[in-house]
């Protein structure tokens, strides 16, 4: 797999001035024999939406945990806001939050009491901690069920407070891990609004998904980890474009596609495609197709070379 | 980043610094570590809270053991003392599986706060991550000796009779605390240990048997030589036997020494396994 061409295109995006916001350089990291992270490189700016995408296993979780402290790689150097967390682990947990997979608050208390015990640990006073507690349940709409514990709240309120907890202090970047596995659609565009909201604030988020939904909504550049490594990177735009070109198809009444012919996507040139066509085709069904981030996600994870979409099948 | 996410709030100096810089951001505005013993009066706060919410186990912790004192004074008692004063015997006993019962579920607790990635997020932030144990630790005590002095309570209106002095009480008191402390960081150890919660709560049920096999409910000389043996080598016979001295003026014979020796001993070895696994087990969930 030719991953070296394909990481190349870290330059694409400018970078803004300062120190990038997470950087991993060389990190490899195994349980017993298995490696997990073959050498990551990996460089996220500062105010960026950086999202990771990888099938389960590919070591989403484990670069996670090394970003976040909870394991040392065995090799490789991981910063975040310039600070080294393997060497200055409590300075650099000043500079992030991170909402993990599963819900981490404390079922027995209250929505306000686990807003509460996040901001005391944070540093806040009570009397900080509480005018906190406030403002946060106003932004995250958690007032109906403030009062509440936590373990009578429906998945989608524990995330909401997850995140919540999440932003008691503000912090550099926000650390997502699969922040919306397991919640139904209505609560997941509500997260992914409050991403976008946090985002455009300046904070720099990364997140891991399995949804490739999820990544072209939110993120400015995806980085694909297959096998250890990024296998892909780049805008959702660019990252499509390398997998294929828009093409128009032609099916007919039954949907069986009769040509796939390339496009540029603008007016003239799908008029020419059309005025190109077989006169046969004339009552047969035109789409548009662009290549979608599953197209990207599989040809980039396969084991194969990438294969641009093929011109006319039919 | 110039402008930050939150409004700041004027009341606080430290929320209301302005961030001109990239790099100086943020210093003010960041997380800082709580000072002192903020951390571990937090978490205590929250594990007593727990404590007190947790009505059905706090019942348990208090009726199991009152339950267990009465049939043993008026089912078993006057087989095993027809003078009808085995309450007098016993309640050192009690207070011991008492205290066992009332640590076990110490275990509950922190294989929850384990397997749920509550420990993981402490972990995640610039505070000491082990307080949420001493938190729970110190709740656990608390409720113990709550629930002792219930036990106590009940045991003198069954007729308990005891004879200690203020000192001697005073001495029953700390031995009792020595002990719940130790066998609850024990407790809590197991819970870092365990897979899940329900397997903490498994390993726990074993430890309760200790007293049974011990000078708690009949005197160990009626015993076979073999468990003979075991009952005058295992922690909990003297603790017993100590309490026994101090409370109804029974002989002594060094027992207060080993008692407190083994509460020491169990202590040191609980905290010190407790602070590998601790260690050992981030990001494992």
């Amino acid at each position: 797999m030719d991953s070296t061409m394909r990481t190349e295109t870290n330059c694409e995006t400018p970078t803004p001035p300062g120190p990038p916001a997470i950087e991993f350089t060389g990190v490899s990291a195994g349980f017993g024999r298995k490696p997990v992270l073959r050498g990551l490189d990996l460089m996220v700016g500062k105010g960026e939406v950086f999202a990771l995408l990888g099938a389960n296993g590919a070591g989403k979780t484990t670069t996670i945990n090394i970003l976040t402290t909870l394991l040392r790689p065995d090799s490789g150097r991981v910063r975040v806001s310039g600070v080294d967390v393997l060497e200055h682990p409590d300075e650099a947990r000043r500079c992030f939050a991170v909402t993990g997979q599963s819900a981490a608050v404390d079922h027995c208390l209250s929505t306000a009491e686990n807003l509460m015990l996040l901001a005391r640990l944070s540093g806040l006073s009570r009397r900080e901690a509480k005018a906190r507690t406030v403002q946060l349940a106003e932004r995250l709409s958690l007032g109906s069920f403030i009062d509440a514990r936590v373990g009578t709240l429906s998945g989608g309120m524990r995330r909401r407070l997850d995140l919540a907890l999440s932003l008691v202090v503000p912090v550099d970047v926000l650390i997502l891990d699969e922040p919306t596995t397991g919640l139904d659609t209505r609560s997941r565009r509500e997260l992914w609004a409050e991403v976008s909201q946090l985002s455009s604030e300046g904070t720099t988020v990364f997140l891991t998904t399995q949804y490739l939904e999820e990544a072209d909504a939110l993120a400015d550049r995806i980085g694909l980890l297959h096998d250890g490594r990024l296998a892909g990177l780049g805008t959702p735009h660019e990252l499509k474009a390398r997998v294929g070109e828009d093409t128009v198809a032609v099916r007919d009444r039954d949907g069986n596609a009769l040509a796939e012919v390339p496009t540029d996507g603008t007016v003239r040139g799908i008029s020419a495609v059309l005025g190109s066509l077989d006169p046969d085709y004339a009552e047969a069904a035109v789409t548009l197709h662009r290549p979608s981030l599953d197209d990207v996600f599989l040809s980039f994870t396969s084991n194969d070379e990438v294969r641009p979409r093929q011109k006319p099948v039919g | 980043m110039t402008m930050h996410p939150y409004s700041p709030d004027p009341r606080t100096s430290r929320l209301s610094t302005p961030t001109p810089t990239p790099s100086a951001v943020t210093d003010a505005l960041r997380r800082s570590r709580p000072r002192g013993l903020d951390v571990e009066a937090v978490f205590i706060g929250r594990s007593l809270r727990h404590a007190v919410r947790d009505v059905e186990s706090l019942l348990m912790s208090i009726a199991l053991p009152v339950i267990l004192m009465l049939m043993f004074t008026f089912v078993f008692g006057g087989a095993i003392d027809p003078g009808g004063d085995y309450v007098n015997y016993v309640v050192p006993g009690i207070i011991l599986t008492c205290a066992g019962f009332g640590a076990s579920s110490t275990a509950l607790s922190v294989a929850n706060d384990m397997t749920s990635g509550f420990i993981d997020r402490l972990r995640t932030m610039p505070v000491r991550a082990s307080a949420v144990i001493t938190g729970h630790v110190a709740a656990s005590l608390a409720k113990n000796l709550f629930a002792t002095a219930i036990v106590i309570v009940v045991a003198v209106l069954i007729g308990f009779r005891p004879t200690a002095t203020w000192g001697e009480w005073f001495a029953v008191i700390a031995l009792i605390a020595l002990y719940i402390l130790a066998i609850t960081y024990l407790f809590a150890a197991i819970g870092l240990a365990a897979k899940s919660a329900e397997s903490a709560n498994g390993y726990g049920f074993i430890l309760l048997f200790l007293p049974y096999v011990s000078s708690a409910f009949v005197p160990v000389d009626t015993m076979p030589d073999w468990l003979i043996w075991f009952a005058d080598n295992q922690p909990v016979t003297p603790i017993i036997d100590a309490l026994r001295s101090l409370l109804v003026g029974t002989e002594m014979n060094g027992s207060g020494i080993a008692a407190v020796a083994w509460c020491t001993v169990i202590l040191a070895v609980a905290v010190g396994w407790a602070a590998r696994l601790f260690t050992s087990r981030a990001g494992r969930r």
